[in-house]
């Protein structure tokens, strides 16, 4: 197999300069829910979603978090935005320390992290009028703005993510998946965020309207400088949004490094079988294609060693018994395999 | 599956002509297939593309005779497998076709297998429907069909229920359903979708073996142009009903011709590309209660729609020879007239 990891790789240009400010920085992140069985209904053990997570993210980028499904990703998503406890690491935002904060702390800090959700049918109230869904995180946070303000605020993000205006009297039930998803980001904006974690925003849309989410999302990240922690399945449309990938397995990220190196010299076996996988629009193209065997392990009961030893097409003895850190192997990059440093 | 054989000189294996299906909502019945025809031939894997609610599957249920019934019916035109007019079947006699053969996958795949019943006794069903089988044969061929889908452990896999299974296992199970009287035809509705591409790579790999070993056309519906590039030979674009474009996948994707297939494809993110913007279509597909009933029912859609797009309904029309296109930047006197479309 040529195509699996090559360890003399060529020099490359040095990854972008990194001058701008860190807004998010995750250590050693971990998630565990627990387990419950038995009589008593007592911890018999814990499904390790999030496993020892760790990256920065800089104000004004995008950073693309990609896996299969159930490898942590929206775990990691909903634990940095505090939605779930986490039960190791820390998380830093904007400077502060907030894996531990809460009450009015935590409310207060909660307006600059808002979340996109994957499904635009079930995360809006069918039943509620679009001015009200857009207007109500402004109006639990500035109660004393006066309702004139605030329905000239909502038109404004209304027009913005290109909605008519007559959208405001119109319930969420009378909108496509995409218009519905614009909805749900001009809520995300009403506060204005600094970061917005996008949890599969596109992936319950067609190709045609899931353009237009991503055009939008893009040109909105320019006008108000947002940061994002976009997360998505499709590698394809990470690759489109994302300045910098972690690919995900297990809990774990395995490898992450700028877009370009992901995808043009993917190091760690995993992202190569990823990126080998995804099928292209071109029927002249022959792809070497590497296809895994088997699924992923359950997360409840890992392997031990490297958590992609049972599938790994180079693993070798001691795979099984060595866990492999995430290391940066050149400026830039870090991966988690013993064979690649 | 790209291996080009001619599939020209072949008799067709089924033939859809002048389809027309339509549903009825509020009194009044609304084509949601409208005039489609096409063939496959044997061996032959035909890719159907197109936005949501453009019809696929109604055309797939409608060649399975699976409308729902009283709601939805065959307003118009015929269906032949291997000359035999599917239309004249009645239920017992198509009963004996579907499974043996055309055989379908559906969308939504939980819905196909039932919760309560271990893998082994469906797979079973599936056989004593249409072979006379003892039991404890049927139970070889089921853990034999298990093995052949790529299931490790085939002979505790069959006594599981499907619950107990991934996503990848399940619609190999499902797959095996299909395949278990192997059929010379299988309709694959999205079989791919819900799955991640680790598992999508094994699937597609998985139908392309069997097309291979079997003999088996497939019809593969699916949104995704990757998978349609790399699995199929001949592909069909469906916008509002209808057949827009058809011819086989090179030429569709390197020379695609009706604005709708231009759009679609540079709507997609690319792997080997870098795009700032994405190409985008503005608008929905109509709703059957709002479809055009003159003109192209693309032109609220459409950045090259002309005034006479709305009054003279364009006809599918081979714009170069195997290649159909429904619009009327290629009509009558295309050459000429094929350069506005550049
Ligand atoms: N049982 C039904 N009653 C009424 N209308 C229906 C019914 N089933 C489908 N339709 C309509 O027929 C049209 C085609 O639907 P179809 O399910 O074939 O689309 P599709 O191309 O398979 O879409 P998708 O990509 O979402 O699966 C749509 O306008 C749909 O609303
Ligand atoms: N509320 C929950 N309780 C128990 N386990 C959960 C819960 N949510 C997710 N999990 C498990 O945690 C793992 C990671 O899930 P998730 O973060 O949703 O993955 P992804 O978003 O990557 O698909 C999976 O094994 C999933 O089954
Ligand atoms: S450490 Fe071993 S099993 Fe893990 S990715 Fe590297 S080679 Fe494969
Ligand atoms: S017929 Fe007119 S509206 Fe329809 S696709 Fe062609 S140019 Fe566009
Ligand atoms: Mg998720
Ligand atoms: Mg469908």
């Amino acid at each position: 197999m040529s195509n699996v990891v090559d360890i003399q790789h060529k020099e490359q240009s040095p990854p972008l300069p990194s001058n701008q400010e860190t807004l998010l920085e995750v250590k050693d992140l971990k998630t565990y829910y627990p387990v419950k069985g038995g009589f008593f209904r007592r911890t018999v053990g814990h499904v390790k979603a999030v496993d020892g997570v760790s990256f920065s993210l800089k104000k004004g980028e995008t950073l693309g978090l990609v896996g299969e499904s159930g490898c942590g990703k929206s775990t990691a998503g909903r634990t940095i935005l505090k939605l779930l406890k986490p039960s190791g690491g820390r998380i830093t935002f904007d400077g502060e320390d907030i894996t531990n904060i809460r009450g009015s702390r935590l409310r207060e800090r909660r307006k600059d992290f808002q979340m996109v959700f994957q499904d635009p049918y079930a995360s809006l109230n069918p039943m509620q009028m679009v001015g009200d869904i857009i207007s109500e995180p402004i109006k639990n946070y500035y109660p004393r703005k006066k309702a004139k303000d605030i329905k000239q605020e909502v038109m404004e993000l209304l027009n913005r993510v290109g909605l008519p205006e007559d959208a405001y009297h119109k319930y969420a039930h009378e909108f496509s998946g995409g218009q519905r998803q614009r909805i749900g980001i001009a809520r995300a904006l009403a506060l204005k965020p600094k970061l917005i974690i996008a949890d599969e925003p596109v992936s319950a849309l067609d190709v045609s309207v899931q353009s237009q989410v991503l055009n939008l999302l893009n040109e909105l990240q320019d006008d108000f400088n947002l940061t994002y922690l976009f997360i998505a399945h499709d590698l394809s449309v990470v690759k489109h949004m994302s300045d910098h990938i972690g690919i995900m397995y297990l809990g774990h990220i395995v490898e992450i490094a700028d877009k370009k190196s992901i995808y043009e010299e993917p190091l760690h076996p995993y992202t190569q079988a990823l990126i080998s996988a995804v099928p292209e629009p071109n029927p002249k193209k022959k792809k070497e294609r590497i296809v895994l065997k088997g699924d992923v392990p359950s997360p409840e009961n890992p392997p031990s060693g490297c958590p992609f030893h049972t599938r790994c097409p180079v693993a070798v003895d001691k795979c099984s018994t060595i866990k492999p850190e995430l290391k940066e192997v050149k400026p830039g990059r870090k991966v988690a395999c013993i064979l690649v440093d | 599956m790209n291996n080009f054989t001619d599939f020209q000189s072949q008799p067709p294996l089924l033939e859809v002509n002048n389809l027309e299906t339509a549903f009825e909502i509020d009194g009044e019945w609304h084509n949601a297939v409208d005039n489609v025809s096409f063939q496959v031939k044997p061996k032959q894997v035909i890719g159907v593309v197109g936005e949501s609610g453009c019809g696929k599957s109604v055309m797939s249920l409608s060649i399975m005779k699976l409308l729902p019934k009283g709601i939805g019916k065959i307003r118009n035109g015929d269906i032949k497998f291997n000359g035999k007019n599917l239309e004249k079947l009645n239920d017992k006699e198509m009963n004996k076709v579907r499974g043996k053969d055309i055989a379908m996958i559906f969308q939504e795949p939980m819905t196909s297998l039932n919760p309560v019943f271990t893998i082994g006794f469906q797979l079973s069903e599936a056989l004593h429907n249409h072979f006379n089988i003892s039991k404890q044969d049927a139970r070889k061929k089921v853990i034999h069909l298990l093995d052949k889908v790529g299931i490790s452990r085939p002979e505790k896999v069959v006594d599981e229920y499907p619950h107990q299974l991934s996503g990848g296992m399940r619609q190999r199970v499902i797959i095996a359903m299909a395949i278990a009287c192997e059929p010379k035809l299988l309709i694959a509705d999205e079989p791919t979708t819900a799955l991640d591409v680790t598992v999508q790579a094994q699937i597609l790999e998985l139908l392309q073996e069997l097309q291979t070993t079997n003999d088996m056309a497939i019809i593969l519906i699916t949104h995704d142009l990757g998978v349609v590039a790399e699995t199929c030979h001949e592909v069909i674009v469906m916008y509002a009903g209808e057949v827009v474009e058809q011819t086989d996948v090179v030429t569709l994707f390197e020379s695609p011709k009706h604005p709708y297939t231009q759009l679609l494809m540079q709507s997609i993110p690319r792997m080997d590309q870098e795009e700032e913007v994405l190409a985008s279509i503005e608008g929905i597909v109509p709703s059957l209660k709002n479809m055009p009933r003159q003109g192209c029912k693309f032109v609220d859609r459409c950045p090259k729609a002309m005034d006479e797009c709305r009054s003279i309904t364009p006809q599918l029309k081979e714009s170069s020879p195997g290649h159909g296109v429904k619009c009327l930047l290629y009509e009558s006197s295309w050459e000429q007239e094929g350069m506005k479309a550049k």
